[in-house]
């Protein structure tokens, strides 16, 4: 076997860490001053009351000052806008799932006995994933002449809106940190999970192509046959609870995982999860070896990178549904150290030297934990997902409707008397002895 | 405008249900070749493989060129098998010119056809992995077939294009310390080629997908006549290296794998059981073979024969595997022609592919041990 990579080195480590700092100082200086100048240069600054230039100096000052800073920044983290583009939302969903790509990059190369991608970023290919990005970017659009185009544009900007929807459903901390608490969470969860069958069929119909076709109506048969054990296997979480908020599901595991108490419901959950998100061994809408790409077949471009980021945002969204529904959410032993009192007012004093966090307050203990705990849980679920992509072949259409139909629906059916029956013994459910 | 469509172009209206699909050449599902594909739903009404795509015309350019600097055009068909598909028309040539090859060259030509038909099932596993979606199953095979190339390119000089077989002998002998290192290598492949049926024969997905899918019944693969895995599988227990043994093999004890089933997983199976097979072939040759002696007969430059024919065949990775040569008292041969097995397992895919599912296609296809290179020559 020859070794084509080059050995680990803890000093060439250090050095490519502090390559790729060196650049980012680079391009900031180099972009960011010039940036501010030009804004600087065409704003017109007010006058304050003690006929003083507000220049960009006072300015900083102002707002730097921790008095003004910490309350600005919470009442920022409190807005709509903080919790659709970056924490619960979209850039907490899309970080997760980018670090999900690297992971499984590197996770198939280790069991396949070779290395992965390598050379990009110089850490063990970290910026491999955004090289890629800036390729599709940079790549051509190209729209079959016989294509009904309005559709086909459309189809992965629906993509990713539905599956950032999804993402958007899910809670990831205690203390209302969900883009939308609705009352009806699991139902408006299937809703939205409705629509991605009917984007594919509208995708693959609208390219006007075979190949295309026959990978959209795989799709919609695997997505539809496996709503329904989806959906049956979340009733028995349901049944227990009492209720379909799944803020209120996650409080309601915060002694017992309801994993323990419905293994069969939580393996049906995962097939189906799995079949939902296209995964090998279901990754038969995009059989390459018989249908080229399935329905992604004539995506180029941005576009195809549109549906890949958007199949990404889905199985984090998959599995952050899973952890809250049957893993406990963000339920845990308190790991991250409650921040002292002194500290926090006073800080620290050693001697002549003293240092103040005015800052600290910021996130409270309890989210921190919550946050700690949830992503665990979520990037353990990931890594069950990733891992049959190494170990199995793809599966054949008709053993998946067999398997849809009969065997994960008889199990999910199972699963609800297994609740059924917690209820009325009285073991657990609203007035249980659990 | 009526032209004329050369055949499996033009569309025939069967039924509105029915979709033409041509996949290949320029699909991840095919090799360099086409199947006319059509389809009612999921099941295939009808399948045409369309070969030719990369015709070069070896046995044309056979007849141009002198006996011995034929060799290294004739092993391009199929480059990872390339000591198989010479063997034949080595052994031909010899008779044809008259010479003895010596005891320690057959001993060598029979290790390294071995190995080659290691290096070259690798490479089709790998991409019957690949075609089933298994990506493990491709990188497994592909990397482990590098440990028999690096023993032979100790051994030849070169890793895939290795000429090595040359009429009268083998072109080098192997150097110093060879028999210890290559039964190193061969121990450890046949460790690691058992590791495969834990995550490849032995997968409850893999079998419920190839069980059953394309089965070709005994009468069936010997009236069709294919041969090698393909023919074993349905359980027939041919095999050129025991019917008609050549050069040694008829000192070494070789086994005939056959199973009974003749689907898609029996003829995944039968190439891996002859791995298996071939490692203990090469320990045998390894220790019978004279530890020296000369291993080329010396030639005259241009070698001229007489006015005869003849016909030599062998066993290859793709089964049987035949050349026929005529001399006509020239330095160049009148003609030579292959009988290969690709082209003779090719025939089975319409009978095998009509009615399956279109998800079996790359399974059956792929399972029939067909080289398409090989196919067109």
């Amino acid at each position: 076997m020859s070794a084509i990579a080059p050995k680990f080195r803890f000093g060439y480590f250090i050095k490519s860490i502090l390559d790729n700092a060196f650049w980012g100082v680079v391009i900031l200086t180099l972009v960011g001053i010039p940036l501010v100048m030009i804004l600087l240069f065409y704003i017109e600054l007010p006058v304050l009351d003690n006929q003083k230039l507000l220049d960009p100096y006072l300015a900083f000052t102002i707002l730097a000052d921790p008095s003004r800073q910490v309350p600005l920044l919470k009442s920022l983290m409190q807005t709509d806008f903080f919790r659709i583009v970056a924490f619960p939302g979209f850039g907490f969903a899309a970080l997760l799932a980018a670090g999900t790509i690297f992971v499984e990059r590197k996770l198939l190369a280790k069991l396949q006995l070779r290395v992965g991608p390598f050379y990009c970023g110089k850490i063990e290919g970290l910026l491999q994933l955004m090289s890629d990005g800036i390729k599709l970017l940079s790549k051509e659009i190209i729209i079959p002449a016989k294509a009904d185009k309005p559709i086909f544009w459309a189809a992965p900007v629906l993509f990713v809106a539905t599956a950032a929807a999804f993402v958007a459903l899910i809670p990831a901390a205690g203390g209302g940190w969900v883009v939308a608490d609705v009352d009806v969470g699991i139902i408006a969860v299937f809703a939205v999970i409705g629509f991605f069958p009917v984007i594919t069929v509208l995708s693959a119909w609208s390219a006007n192509s075979k190949f295309p076709f026959i990978g959209g109506i795989r799709a919609l048969h695997q997505m539809v046959s496996f709503e329904i054990p989806l959906i049956l296997s979340v009733l028995g979480v349901v049944i227990l609870t009492g209720t379909l908020n799944l803020t209120e599901i996650v409080e309601s595991q915060h002694t017992f995982w309801w994993i323990i108490f419905l293994p069969i419901g939580a393996i049906v959950f995962f097939i189906a999860m799995l079949a939902e998100l296209e995964r090998i061994p279901f990754d038969l809408p995009e059989a390459e070896s018989e249908i080229v790409a399935g329905w992604l077949t004539e995506f180029s471009g941005m576009m195809y990178g549109l549906v890949q980021l958007g199949s990404y945002l889905k199985l984090y969204a998959f599995a952050a549904l899973f952890v809250v529904l049957f893993l406990g959410g963000w339920s845990g032993p308190d790991v991250w150290p409650p921040f002292p009192a002194e500290i926090v007012e006073k800080g620290i004093e050693m001697g002549p030297i003293s240092a103040k966090f005015p800052g600290l307050p910021l996130l409270d203990q309890q989210m921190l934990n919550d946050v700690l705990w949830f992503v665990i849980k979520v990037v353990g679920v990931i890594f069950f997902i990733l891992l049959p992509r190494g170990v199995f072949p793809r599966i054949r259409i008709d053993l998946l409707l067999h398997i849809g139909w009969y065997k994960l629906i008889g199990l999910a059916f199972v699963n609800i008397f297994i609740a059924l029956g917690l209820v009325y013994a009285g073991v657990l459910g609203p007035e249980g002895i659990l | 405008m009526t032209t004329q469509l050369p055949p499996g172009l033009e569309i025939e209206k069967l039924d509105e249900r029915i979709m033409t699909l041509n996949v290949g050449p320029q699909h991840p599902g095919s090799g360099h070749m086409r199947l006319i594909v059509k389809v009612d739903g999921d099941y295939i009404v009808s399948c045409d493989p369309d070969p030719g795509y990369v015709h070069r015309g070896e046995e044309k350019m056979a007849e141009y060129r002198n006996y011995i600097t034929n060799i290294p055009h004739l092993e391009r068909p199929v480059i990872h098998d390339s000591c198989n598909i010479l063997y034949p028309y080595c052994l031909g040539v010899e008779e044809i010119l008259g010479l003895e090859v010596p005891e320690r060259a057959k001993y060598l030509r029979v290790i390294a056809s071995e190995l080659n038909r290691c290096v070259y099932t690798q490479y089709w596993l790998a991409i019957y992995g690949i075609f089933l979606g298994h990506s493990t199953m491709f990188m497994w095979p592909a990397g482990d077939r590098e440990l028999l190339i690096d023993a032979l390119e100790k051994m030849t000089g070169a890793r895939v294009t290795h000429a090595y077989f040359v009429p009268g002998g083998i072109r080098n002998d192997v150097p110093a310390n060879f028999e210890d290192m290559l039964l190193r290598r061969v121990d450890y492949f046949e460790k690691r080629i058992k590791e495969y049926a834990a995550i490849f024969y032995d997968n409850p997905i893999l079998i419920s997908r190839t069980r059953d899918a394309g089965i070709l019944s005994r009468e069936d693969a010997i009236r069709l006549g294919t041969t090698g895995s393909t023919l074993r599988a349905s359980g027939v227990d041919f095999d050129v290296r025991t019917k008609e043994p050549y050069d040694v093999y008829e000192e070494l004890d070789v086994k005939v794998n056959t199973l009974k089933a003749g689907d898609s997983y029996a003829r995944s199976k039968i190439p891996w059981l002859d791995m298996l097979d071939s490692c203990n072939i090469i320990r045998q040759a390894v220790q019978k073979m004279p530890k020296s002696g000369s291993v080329r007969v010396k030639l005259k430059p241009n070698p001229k024969g007489g006015n005869t024919e003849v016909y030599k065949r062998v066993e290859s990775g793709r089964g049987s595997l035949g050349c026929y040569i005529i001399s006509d008292s020239k330095p160049e041969p009148y003609r030579v022609k292959m009988s290969v097995g690709s082209f003779r397992n090719l025939i089975c895919i319409p009978y095998l592919l009509k009615g399956e599912k279109l998800g079996n296609m790359p399974a059956v296809y792929w399972s029939l041990n067909y080289w398409p290179v090989e196919a067109d020559r």
